[in-house]
């Protein structure tokens, strides 16, 4: 049976308690599987990295966002278009040096971490999030930007701020730089 | 084939923490439960509405502990049902549903056993009301059994 023509596009948005609950039940099973926080914080990353190369393509379908001329833009649009279409949070970012090339986003509110009251002890060295880290990787390597993602900072280890710092690794040539799909 | 047990037990875990979870703060306003069927009416409704945004579409049971619950488009698997090639690892997208259906009764007092089954046709009910749907929609049927005599212990 053919599709209508004008199919209004299927956003379907989750539950933010499953959402965040869900996710809860992986890290906390990822911590069962590994003993080792390293191992933990590489699965996830390893994950995310899966889900971001995938996610990319719903971003730039959704998005409909004009071609990037540096890395500062497309920091901000990860910052101000997809962290605010996924999470719906909106962190700052900051540029860290003076080749333009590390940036951090500032998360003020993080919604994966509200039933997070404290890590698990013996699990300092956890990465909570560290799926957004892989999601970032993935999505930019997608557009063929290779990227390093980390946490610099992490409200549940006791530091003052969460942030999430990008440094993108091969000079963008800006004009022969084509966004590919 | 063990690694495949092994997985669905871990998500069916996974969904067990997160049923408790969500039922908590589902519950947290809401008047209390008259009956074991006022609760699984819950979580054919409003629970399932929250989770999946649509009702369980039939309830039937025996009224001695045995519940089956019919989904006729479950959304988990709406995006690869086309025929039968995925229905082997549909049973991990049934895991953690499973799981949070037994997590949230479990919250509510009621201990269970919940198992599922798939199939790729459309829903034919015996009465023939439904109209036939023009597209194989997955329906997903979790079987609950609750085990009312563990309930009342843990009330007394």
């Amino acid at each position: 049976m053919p599709r209508p023509a004008h199919r209004k596009p299927d956003y379907h948005k989750i539950n933010k308690d499953l959402f965040v609950l869900t996710y809860g039940a992986l890290v906390a099973q990822l911590c069962k599987d590994y003993e080792k926080d390293e191992d933990v914080n590489k699965y996830l990353d390893k994950m995310g990295y899966g889900i971001g190369t995938r996610l990319v393509e719903d971003f730039l379908a959704r998005s409909c966002v004009r071609r990037c001329h540096s890395y500062s833009e497309i920091t901000d649009i990860i910052a101000q278009v997809a962290f605010k279409m996924y999470l719906g949070i909106t962190p700052s970012v900051t540029c860290n040096n003076s080749s333009r090339t590390e940036f951090s986003l500032i998360l003020d509110k993080n919604p994966l971490v509200e039933f997070v009251e404290e890590l698990p002890a013996g699990r300092s060295s956890l990465c909570y999030c560290n799926l957004l880290c892989g999601i970032i990787r993935g999505a930019l390597e997608m557009v063929h930007l290779a990227a390093d993602v980390t946490f610099l900072q992490d409200r549940l280890k006791g530091d003052r701020v969460t942030e999430i710092g990008i440094t993108f690794l091969r000079k963008l040539d800006e004009k022969k730089y084509r966004r590919k799909k | 084939m063990k690694e495949n047990g092994r997985c669905i037990t871990k998500l069916e875990n996974m969904g067990f923490r997160v049923g408790q979870g969500l039922i908590e703060r589902f519950t947290k306003d809401t008047a209390r439960f008259k009956d074991e069927l006022d609760i699984m009416k819950f979580i054919c409704k409003d629970f399932w509405t929250t989770v999946f945004k649509k009702q369980i579409d039939n309830l039937r049971t025996n009224h001695q502990g045995i519940y089956v619950l019919q989904d006729n488009k479950f959304r988990l698997l709406t995006q690869m049902s086309a025929g039968k090639q995925y229905l082997e690892h549909a049973s991990k997208y049934l895991a953690f549903t499973c799981g949070l259906i037994r997590g949230g009764l479990s919250n509510l007092g009621i201990k269970s056993i919940v198992t599922a089954e798939v199939s790729s046709m459309p829903a034919y009910p015996d009465t023939g009301l439904h109209p036939k749907t023009p597209r194989s929609q997955p329906e997903l049927k979790p079987r609950v059994r609750c085990s009312t005599n563990c309930a009342t212990q843990v009330l007394r």
